[in-house]
C-alpha cells in the first residue's frame, strides 16, 4: 500500500483533464501567461503527454507593457521544450490611444487583454483553452467548472453550467462554442509554490527579490522597466529589493519589498503574509463581484 | 476563544520553513461536503475553517468586515458566511445557488469542501457535490433537532456512495450548550440513519459561530470527550488501502504514439496496484498481454497504484484504444450492454424513456436508451413511486441498453467504473448522473450468432448496394406518394427494395403503440431495427415516416455503416400540406378530435443537412422522384 500525498493527487488529477481534452477536444491551446500558474500548467501539460511533447500550441496574450524578465523567459522556455507559441496583442493601441497610465482599468483591461484574446481564440478556431486560473484565487471562481463553457461570442453564464460529477467531463459542444479548461481548479496558491519547489519548476526572476528601480503609488510599490514608465512629477526612482507574488501589466503590478533570493524564503513571506495574491493587482479593484463581470466578458 | 493547536504553524514558518516545507510535502488529501438545512449555518461553518487555519488574508477580511455591515445577518460581528457565497446574484439574495469548492489546510491534510445548498429544489447540486467526497458533514441546527432535510441529505450521502458521515450538531451556544438536547439528537438520528444503511456516524457538538469543538474541544461542552470536528476530519480514513487492494483497472484515455519505438495507454488508475510484468486483458475485447513498462515523465516505474496518472505499453501488439480498460488479467471488469442503474435527472426537460443519449463512463462515450424508469425514490420517504419519466432533481431507476457492450463495475464496487453521467445529444447539456445497480443477465446470455454468410455477401447476390432511404417531412407532405414512386423505378431498374410505410407498419408491428412522444421514439427505433435487418439483408429500403424528432433519426443514422442512411427531406410547408389534407387529419387536428398532431400541438424538428431535399411544391412526384433517383444512383 502506497498513500498518495495531496500534491501528487492533484498531480494526477490535472495530468487526468489535460488527457480528457486532448481526446475528446478538435484544437485546443494552452493560455501561457509565463507567470507562476501558467509555469505549473505547462510542467502538468508536459508530464500528461511525456514522452510525446504538449500536443498544443502556447497562447500568450501579450498587454504591450509586459516585464522584460517575463518575455525573456517566455521566449527561452518556449525554445528549450520546443513549443509552437502563438502571441496575441492589440496592435492598435498607441493609435487608439489605450495605455495603463491613461486609461480606466476596465477598458485597458478590456482593449489590452479580453479583446486580443478572444479574436485570438476565433481566429485560429481553437474549441478549447487551458487556463491557469484556481477556485482558491477569487470568490466567484470558486463555482466555476473544471470545464467551462463558453458560447460562440466566448461569454461565460454562471447560471447555465453544467454539473460535473466524479472525474467525468462533458466536452460536447456545437460549432463555434467552446470550453476553457481550468487543471489547477483545485491547487491552492500554497500548493503552487510547493510544487514548484518540489519539482524544481524554472519561474520568470520577477519572483526573486533583486534591487530594482522603482516608484512609490496609491500604496503600491511599481518598478520601472523600461523607459516607457510615466514619471510624474517630482517623482524620482528609488532602488529596491522586490519581488512579485503576482505578475501582470507592469505598469499595475505591485511589488512587495523583500530580501527574499530563495524559493523556501518567499514561501515563508507569503505564509507570513497579511494580504492575498490579487490585491497586487490594479485591474481587480473596484467593487468586489468585477472579476466575475469580467468572467461574464470573456477575461480568464 | 480557543488556540487552534493544528493550526497553530506560525512559529515553525518563522523559525525553519524548510522543515515546515518538508512536513507539509507529505500530507495527504481529504474532500468532504456540507450539507443541511437553509439556516443551519454551513456557510458560517466553512468560514470559520477557513478563517481559523489562516486561509483568509487582511485583505479579505477587511472587505468582509465592510459587507458584514452592508449584507450581514449577524449584526455587528463578522459574517462568516459572506466569505464562502460567491456569486453576485446570489449575494443579493443572501443563499448559495451552486456547489461551491473551497480550500484550507492544517499541517496533516489538505481538504477540499463541496458547499453545497439545502434548497429542496437543489438535488442536483448536492449529488454533484457529494459525488467526488469522502466525508460528509451533515449540519443539524440544535434548537430544531433533525428535520426532513436531514434526513433527505443524509439519505443522498448514502446513496452516492459515501462512507464517513458526521453528524455535526450546530448552534450549541444558543441551546445552553445542554448535553441532553445533544443526546436526543444524536439518538434521533441514530434511529433514522441505522434505517437508511448508515450504520456508522461520528457525532459532535459545535458552534461554527462561536467556534466551539472546531479546532479544539470546547470550555462549554466538559460532557463531550471529543474529537473536534478538525481532529476528526485529520484522522478519518481515505480509503487507499481498499481502493488499492481491489483488481487492477485503468480506463484508457489516450494512446500516446510519439514515435514508432513507443506506443503507450495513457490513464488514471481506477483501482488496484499493476507491476510491470503483470498479466492484463483488455476489456471489452478480451485479448490479453503483459505490462512491460510504466512511463512517467519523472521516470519508469516499477509499479503504480490507484489514483496515479501513469502510461502503460504493453509486451504485445494488442488493439487498445480510449475507451478500453486495462484490467488484471485473472479478475477483468463485466461488459454488458444491458444493465440497471439508479439515476438522478438534472435537466429542466424530462426523461424521455427509448431516446438516444450519449452515456460517458470513464473513458467510454456511447448512445444509450433507457425504459420507462420502474419507480421513482421519493427522496423524503423514499418511497417507490410508479413513474413513466423523471423530472429535474428526481431520482429513479430503470434498465438502460447502450449501442455497444460498455466496460464497468457496480457502483458500489467501484465509483470510477460505475457512475456515468447522460447528455443530451441537441443541446449537449449533462442531463443526468447514474449508478450502475447491476448488468442484465440477458445481455450477457443473449451472444452474437456469427454467420457464415455475411452482409456483403447478401448486397453482391443483389448485385448492389444496399440503402436506407428515409423520407422525413410533415404529414401530407407527399413522403409516402413519392417514396412509391421511388420503388417503382427502382424496381424497374431491376433493383431489389422494400418500402416501409408509416401507416402500415402501425396495423402491424408497432399496433401498440400511441402517438406519445415516448411512442413516437420507440416507433421509429423499431422502423430502424427492421430498417437496418432489411439492408443487411442486402435490400434498398425505403421508409415513409414524419419522424418528427432529430434525435431518432440521428439513432437510425448510427445504427447503419456511415453512408448507407439518406435522408431525404420531404420540404412541404405547412400551410400546403394542411392545405392539401388528404386523409383530413389536419381538420381534426385544429378541432381539438385528435393529439399530438405534427406541425400543430407536436413539434416537427426539420434537419439540418439532410443529404436530399425535395421541394413538393414546384415539383410532381414523379418529377421528385427522379431528382432522388439521380442522387442515389449508381447504388453498385
Amino acid at each position: 500500500m502506497r498513500n498518495l500525498t495531496h500534491l501528487e493527487r492533484l498531480e494526477a488529477e490535472s495530468i487526468h483533464i489535460f488527457r480528457e481534452v486532448v481526446a475528446e477536444a478538435e484544437n485546443p491551446v494552452m493560455l501561457y501567461s509565463v507567470g507562476k500558474d501558467s509555469s505549473v500548467m505547462l510542467h502538468l501539460a508536459r508530464k500528461a503527454f511525456y514522452p510525446a511533447p504538449p500536443p498544443f500550441p502556447m497562447l500568450h496574450v501579450a498587454s504591450g507593457w509586459d516585464f522584460q524578465d517575463l518575455l525573456v523567459h517566455r521566449d527561452r522556455t518556449v525554445r528549450e521544450y520546443g513549443l509552437k507559441l502563438i502571441i496575441a496583442q492589440n496592435e492598435d493601441a498607441e493609435a487608439q490611444g489605450i495605455n495603463p497610465f491613461d486609461t480606466g482599468s476596465a477598458l485597458y483591461s478590456q482593449a489590452q487583454l479580453t479583446d486580443p484574446l478572444k479574436r485570438a481564440l476565433t481566429a485560429h478556431g481553437f474549441d478549447a483553452a487551458f487556463g491557469g486560473g484556481r477556485r482558491d484565487e477569487e470568490k466567484a471562481r470558486a463555482k466555476e467548472r473544471i470545464f467551462s463553457f463558453r458560447t460562440a461570442a466566448h461569454r461565460w453564464d454562471p447560471k447555465n453550467q453544467r454539473p460535473e460529477l466524479w472525474n467525468l467531463y462533458n466536452a460536447k459542444k456545437a460549432k463555434g462554442e467552446s470550453i476553457r479548461v481550468f487543471p489547477l481548479s483545485n491547487w491552492t496558491e500554497l500548493d503552487i509554490w510547493q510544487y514548484i519547489a518540489l519539482e524544481n519548476i524554472d519561474i520568470v526572476p520577477l519572483y526573486f527579490a533583486k534591487p530594482r528601480p522603482t516608484v512609490e503609488r496609491d500604496g503600491m510599490i511599481l518598478v520601472v522597466d523600461d523607459e516607457r514608465f510615466r514619471l510624474e512629477a517630482g517623482e524620482e526612482p528609488v532602488t529596491r529589493s522586490v519581488r512579485f507574488r503576482t505578475l501582470g501589466c507592469y505598469p499595475l503590478t505591485g511589488a512587495t519589498v523583500s530580501e527574499a533570493t530563495e524559493m523556501s524564503h518567499f514561501i515563508q513571506e507569503m505564509l507570513l503574509a497579511t494580504s492575498s495574491e490579487r490585491q497586487g493587482r490594479a485591474i481587480d479593484k473596484g467593487q468586489s463581484a468585477s472579476m466575475e463581470d469580467k468572467k461574464q466578458e470573456g477575461y480568464f | 476563544m480557543n488556540t487552534p493547536s493544528s493550526f497553530q504553524t506560525d512559529a515553525l514558518i518563522a523559525e525553519d520553513i524548510d522543515a515546515y516545507l518538508h512536513a507539509h510535502q507529505h500530507k495527504s488529501l481529504l474532500r468532504f461536503i456540507t450539507c443541511g438545512s437553509v439556516d443551519d449555518g454551513k456557510s458560517t461553518l466553512i468560514g470559520r475553517l477557513l478563517y481559523d487555519s489562516k486561509m483568509i488574508f487582511e485583505d479579505q477580511l477587511a472587505a468582509l468586515e465592510s459587507d458584514s455591515i452592508k449584507h450581514g445577518t449577524q449584526g455587528e460581528e463578522i459574517d462568516f458566511a459572506l466569505l464562502v457565497d460567491g456569486l453576485a446574484a446570489e449575494r443579493e439574495q443572501g443563499i448559495t445557488i451552486d456547489v461551491a469548492y473551497r480550500f484550507f489546510t492544517t499541517e496533516k491534510r489538505k481538504f477540499i469542501v463541496a458547499d453545497t445548498p439545502g434548497h429542496e429544489q437543489y438535488t442536483r447540486n448536492m449529488v454533484t457535490g457529494a459525488s467526488t467526497a469522502d466525508l460528509a458533514v451533515i449540519l443539524v441546527d440544535a434548537r430544531k433537532g433533525v428535520l426532513q432535510q436531514t434526513r433527505r441529505h443524509s439519505w443522498l450521502v448514502h446513496l452516492i456512495g459515501i462512507r464517513h458521515v458526521v453528524l455535526a450538531v450546530n448552534k450549541m451556544d444558543l441551546v445552553g450548550y445542554d448535553q441532553a438536547t445533544f443526546d436526543a439528537i444524536v439518538a434521533d438520528y441514530r434511529a433514522f440513519a441505522e434505517g437508511i444503511g448508515i450504520t456508522d456516524f461520528t457525532a459532535i457538538p459545535i458552534s461554527g459561530f462561536k467556534g466551539d469543538n472546531i479546532t479544539a474541544l470546547s470550555a462549554n461542552t466538559p460532557w463531550y470527550a471529543g474529537p473536534a470536528l478538525i481532529e476528526h476530519l485529520e484522522s478519518v480514513d481515505v480509503d487507499n488501502a481498499a481502493e488499492q487492494a481491489q483488481p487492477f483497472r485503468m480506463p484508457v484515455q489516450w494512446v500516446n504514439r510519439p514515435n514508432l519505438d513507443f506506443r503507450g495507454f495513457a490513464g488514471l488508475i481506477a483501482s488496484g496496484t499493476v507491476r510491470v510484468g503483470d498479466p492484463v486483458r483488455i476489456v471489452p475485447s478480451g485479448k490479453t498481454s503483459t505490462v512491460k513498462s510504466i512511463t512517467t515523465f519523472d521516470g519508469e516505474l516499477d509499479e503504480a497504484v490507484a489514483g496515479q496518472s501513469v502510461t502503460i505499453s504493453l509486451a504485445d501488439e494488442v488493439d487498445c484504444s480510449r475507451g478500453d480498460v486495462i484490467a488484471a488479467a485473472g479478475d477483468p471488469p463485466q461488459a454488458s450492454d444491458q444493465f440497471c442503474a439508479t439515476f438522478v435527472w438534472m435537466d429542466e426537460e424530462a426523461l424521455k424513456p427509448g431516446r438516444g443519449y450519449w452515456l460517458k463512463l470513464g473513458t467510454q462515450t456511447v448512445t444509450a436508451t433507457i425504459q420507462p424508469p420502474k419507480y421513482e425514490i421519493d427522496v423524503n420517504s423514499r418511497e417507490h413511486l410508479a413513474a413513466r419519466t423523471l423530472g429535474l432533481n428526481s431520482i429513479g431507476v430503470a434498465e438502460f441498453a447502450t449501442d455497444r457492450p460498455i466496460t464497468f463495475e457496480p457502483y458500489e464496487t467501484n465509483r470510477q467504473l460505475g457512475g456515468f453521467i447522460l447528455i443530451d445529444k441537441y443541446t449537449n447539456a449533462t442531463v443526468a448522473a447514474g449508478m450502475i445497480a447491476f448488468s442484465l443477465r440477458r445481455a450477457e446470455n443473449v451472444h452474437w450468432q456469427p454467420v457464415s454468410i455475411t452482409r456483403e455477401d447478401h448486397a453482391g447476390m443483389k448485385n448492389q448496394t444496399p440503402r436506407v432511404l428515409w423520407f422525413t417531412g410533415l404529414s401530407g407532405s407527399g413522403k409516402s406518394t413519392i417514396a412509391n414512386e421511388v420503388e417503382k423505378q427502382l424496381f424497374v431498374m431491376n433493383r431489389h427494395t422494400f418500402l416501409l410505410d408509416g401507416d402500415n407498419v402501425r396495423h402491424g408491428l408497432n399496433r401498440d403503440l400511441g402517438f406519445t412522444e415516448a411512442d413516437r421514439i420507440e416507433n421509429i427505433r423499431r422502423v430502424g431495427e427492421v430498417a437496418k435487418l432489411m439492408a443487411d439483408a442486402g435490400l434498398i429500403v425505403l421508409t415513409a415516416f414524419i419522424s418528427p424528432f432529430r434525435a431518432e433519426r440521428q439513432m437510425v443514422r448510427d445504427m447503419l455503416p456511415e453512408g448507407e442512411f439518406v435522408e431525404i427531406f420531404v420540404d412541404t410547408p405547412l400551410e400546403v400540406a394542411e392545405g392539401r389534407d388528404v386523409k383530413g387529419l389536419y381538420k381534426k387536428a385544429r378541432e381539438g378530435k385528435l393529439k399530438n398532431f405534427t406541425g400543430i400541438d407536436s413539434p416537427y424538428e426539420p434537419p439540418e443537412n439532410p443529404e436530399i431535399r425535395v421541394n413538393t411544391v414546384d415539383m410532381t412526384p414523379e418529377e421528385a422522384a427522379r431528382y432522388i433517383i439521380d442522387r442515389i444512383l449508381p447504388l453498385k
